[in-house]
């Protein structure tokens, strides 16, 4: 197998390695690789940070390993390769009716990726995080040899593994189950919302399957909260919509395009889209799922610079007053891009490093500015005073010690991870910076 | 009717992509190759997404001891037959001049293998008055080149072999596409240096899907490889012996 030496990010694009990449496009090659030099799996580098980078060591890519493997049009469970990506099981399987059940917010991760960050989508608070819908996963370990991992015949290791950041080793290949799509269009309730409070109350009480809000985080004072909320359902017997045509970013975008001024505007004008009154709207299941992925490298709307994205879970008792303190102090540092999602999230929490808890997430991206890092850090000690925790999916700059106080199960999966990679094989520049192994590796 | 596609060198990531697109068309794909254990994983694939059969063959351009059992097996279906060559190596140049041992199975595995299994294989589509012959070349056959030329030549005759067979299957109601890729994102590829303007397979397996259906001859994918490889064409001799291109 050869491998490539060359330089790649995490999907921020402001972590960077440089290191060699291997990429099977067999499954024997995959074991082979694993025998001579064991590296960590990476997929399609949609994490925004560090997690699927090793600066100096190996790493291999999945993406060719995506093969469908078997499916049951009775119970729709569907084992496939890890390397496939949501969006193209969504693509094959939703004509005939089935989708995964839980979907994150693009398309291109990839099966493997969605398992070891244990993803999240729009009805978390409905069905839970992807690995609640994991039933079995083929993990190949430091020895080259495969097991299978599941819930019941190996608890430790699954649920390290569902979550674990690849940690455990690679996974080769996992069945879930799918659930039933009645067509493949969404019936889509877009209202605006005036402030943080009636969002809060309003994702509360929603009995949609999938809900989201855009929040507009620029804004302050009298509109601090404001954006969109969407509540959907799969509709049943719709008929079909046109595609659109995928647009791709070419070049990295200048740096006033994401400046504050233009970001407040785009904001006000993005807002006042919906009517007061609120619509109805059909979208295509993609569009509805993956609304940037037809908006390819949209990452280098961000400049060469790069971004990163803030993600947080708060519990339901302080997510009130810690949101409005960070909208404000976002609304006040004027850094944010119009990237901003609020959403409801529910029980069921699959691995031991899940970042799911009963609350509310917040997610904004920002440039990559002078200011960011410091902005980034207030946050997250607001999240950590707040009894919250922050999403590694998405996290570059969090330190070891705050982790620790936000994943009350690290060192269960400490312990764990070390027994099945006791030489740290799967280490990647993420388990260093968050010392996610412990001091003894 | 029936469509039944076979695909020589089955497990290359451009044969991957062109048989998906088959299989989600609704043909029959039978995909020869030497990895049986990864063609029945990739068979697999295909039979669920809505190829009407999928099934994996041994081949081995070196061995055409086994060429017959793969004619008969593809005899036994109805409807009209097509084939697919994907396969194919490309030894280091530098590797080649160590060791010259190499040239006969360069040449064998991209020119004189497949050749040899299309003898037996044209005569079935004549029979059957049509089909498709997909020949993949590459753009490497236009013109020697100190960093491959083995390899080159072995697909320059592959590409001569590929007309002469147009102009044979034409006269049944047949047809060859001749296709020449650039720089593909393969196995094959991945981490050479000095590739630029890479190809995904899948864009490939497009290009060749509609030069199936229009009936093209000569295609080079993606499209501006024609270009390129026409200034590479048109440079005197005098002046090519000494690049490096």
């Amino acid at each position: 197998m050869r491998w490539n030496e060359a330089e790649y990010t995490g999907w921020g694009r402001v972590r960077r390695a440089s290191g060699r990449r291997a990429r099977p496009e067999k499954v024997t090659s995959l074991k082979a690789i694993l025998k001579d030099a064991p590296s960590p799996a990476i997929g399609n580098l949609r994490s925004y940070g560090d997690q699927a980078l090793n600066t100096g060591g190996g790493a291999i890519d999945m993406t060719r390993l995506d093969r469908l493997i078997a499916f049951d049009p009775e119970t729709g469970v569907l084992a496939a390769e890890a390397g496939i990506t949501i969006g193209e099981i969504v693509r094959v399987f939703a004509p005939r009716g089935w989708i995964p059940t839980v979907m994150p917010g693009t398309g291109f991760a990839t099966l493997g990726g969605a398992i070891a960050n244990d993803v999240h989508g729009k009805n978390h608070h409905v069905s839970g995080s992807f690995g609640s819908h994991v039933l079995s996963i083929e993990l190949v370990g430091a020895s080259g040899r495969s097991r299978k991992l599941t819930r019941g015949g190996t608890p430790d290791l699954f649920r390290s593994t569902v979550g674990g950041m690849g940690q455990t080793g690679v996974i080769l290949s996992a069945a879930i189950q799918m659930q039933r799509c009645a067509s493949e269009i969404m019936q889509v309730r877009e209202s605006r919302v005036e402030g943080l409070a009636e969002f809060l109350t309003l994702l509360d009480q929603s009995s949609a399957d999938h809900v989201v809000g855009w929040i507009d985080a620029t804004a302050t004072g009298a509109g601090l909260g404001r954006g969109i909320l969407e509540q959907a359902e799969i509709k049943a017997g719709a008929e079909p919509i046109g595609k659109r045509r995928p647009k791709s970013v070419p070049v990295n975008a200048p740096r006033f395009l994401l400046s504050p001024p233009i970001v407040r505007l785009f904001n006000r004008f993005y807002l006042r889209r919906v009517p007061v009154a609120g619509r109805h709207i059909e979208r295509r299941l993609e569009d509805f799922f993956f609304p940037l992925d037809r908006i390819h490298h949209w990452n280098r709307l961000y400049g060469k610079p790069g971004f990163h994205q803030f993600q947080c879970v708060l519990p339901e008792d302080t997510a009130p007053d810690t949101l409005v303190r960070m909208l404000t102090r976002i609304g006040d540092a004027g850094v944010a891009s119009p990237l901003a999602v609020l959403k409801r999230l529910g029980e069921g929490q699959a691995g031991l490093m899940s970042f799911t808890m009963p609350g509310y997430t917040l997610a904004v991206d920002f440039p990559n500015r002078a200011g960011t890092a410091p902005l980034i850090a207030e946050l997250e000690a607001m999240t950590e005073s707040a009894g919250g925790r922050i999403y590694l999916a998405k996290d570059a700059l969090m330190s070891a010690g705050s982790l620790g106080r936000m994943y009350p199960d690290l060192p269960d999966f400490q312990r764990i991870v070390q027994k099945a990679d006791p030489d740290g094989r799967f280490l990647t520049d993420m388990a260093r910076r968050l010392n996610l192994r412990g001091e003894t590796t | 009717m029936n469509r039944n596609w076979l695909i020589i060198g089955a497990s290359s990531a451009m044969a991957r992509a062109f048989s998906r697109r088959l299989a989600s068309q609704g043909a029959s794909v039978f995909l020869a190759g030497r990895d049986l254990d990864d063609l029945n994983r990739a068979a697999a694939d295909l039979a669920l997404r809505g190829a009407a059969r999928a099934e994996a063959l041994a081949f081995d351009a070196g061995k055409p001891e086994g060429f017959a059992p793969i004619c008969d097996r593809l005899a036994a279906e109805d409807g009209e037959l097509n084939v697919a060559v994907f396969i194919g190596s490309m030894p280091d140049q530098a590797e080649i001049d160590r060791h010259p041992a190499l040239i006969e199975q360069t040449i064998q595995s991209n020119f004189t293998g497949p050749a040899r299994f299309l003898q037996a294989f044209v005569p079935m589509m004549e029979e059957r008055g049509g089909g498709t012959l997909v020949g993949v070349g590459s753009v490497a056959g236009d013109r020697g080149r100190i960093g491959n030329y083995v390899y080159g030549a072995a697909k320059a005759g592959f590409a001569t072999y590929l007309a002469g067979l147009r102009n044979r299957l034409g006269r049944a109601g047949g047809h060859v596409v001749t296709v020449k890729p650039g720089f593909v994102d393969t196995a094959m590829t991945w981490g050479l240096p000095g590739m630029f303007l890479v190809a995904a397979p899948e864009r490939v397996a497009d290009d060749i899907l509609t030069a199936v259906r229009k009936r093209r001859n000569v295609i080079y994918t993606p499209f501006f490889w024609r270009w390129i490889m026409l200034i590479i064409r048109l440079i005197p001799e005098a002046i090519f012996k000494k690049l490096s291109v």
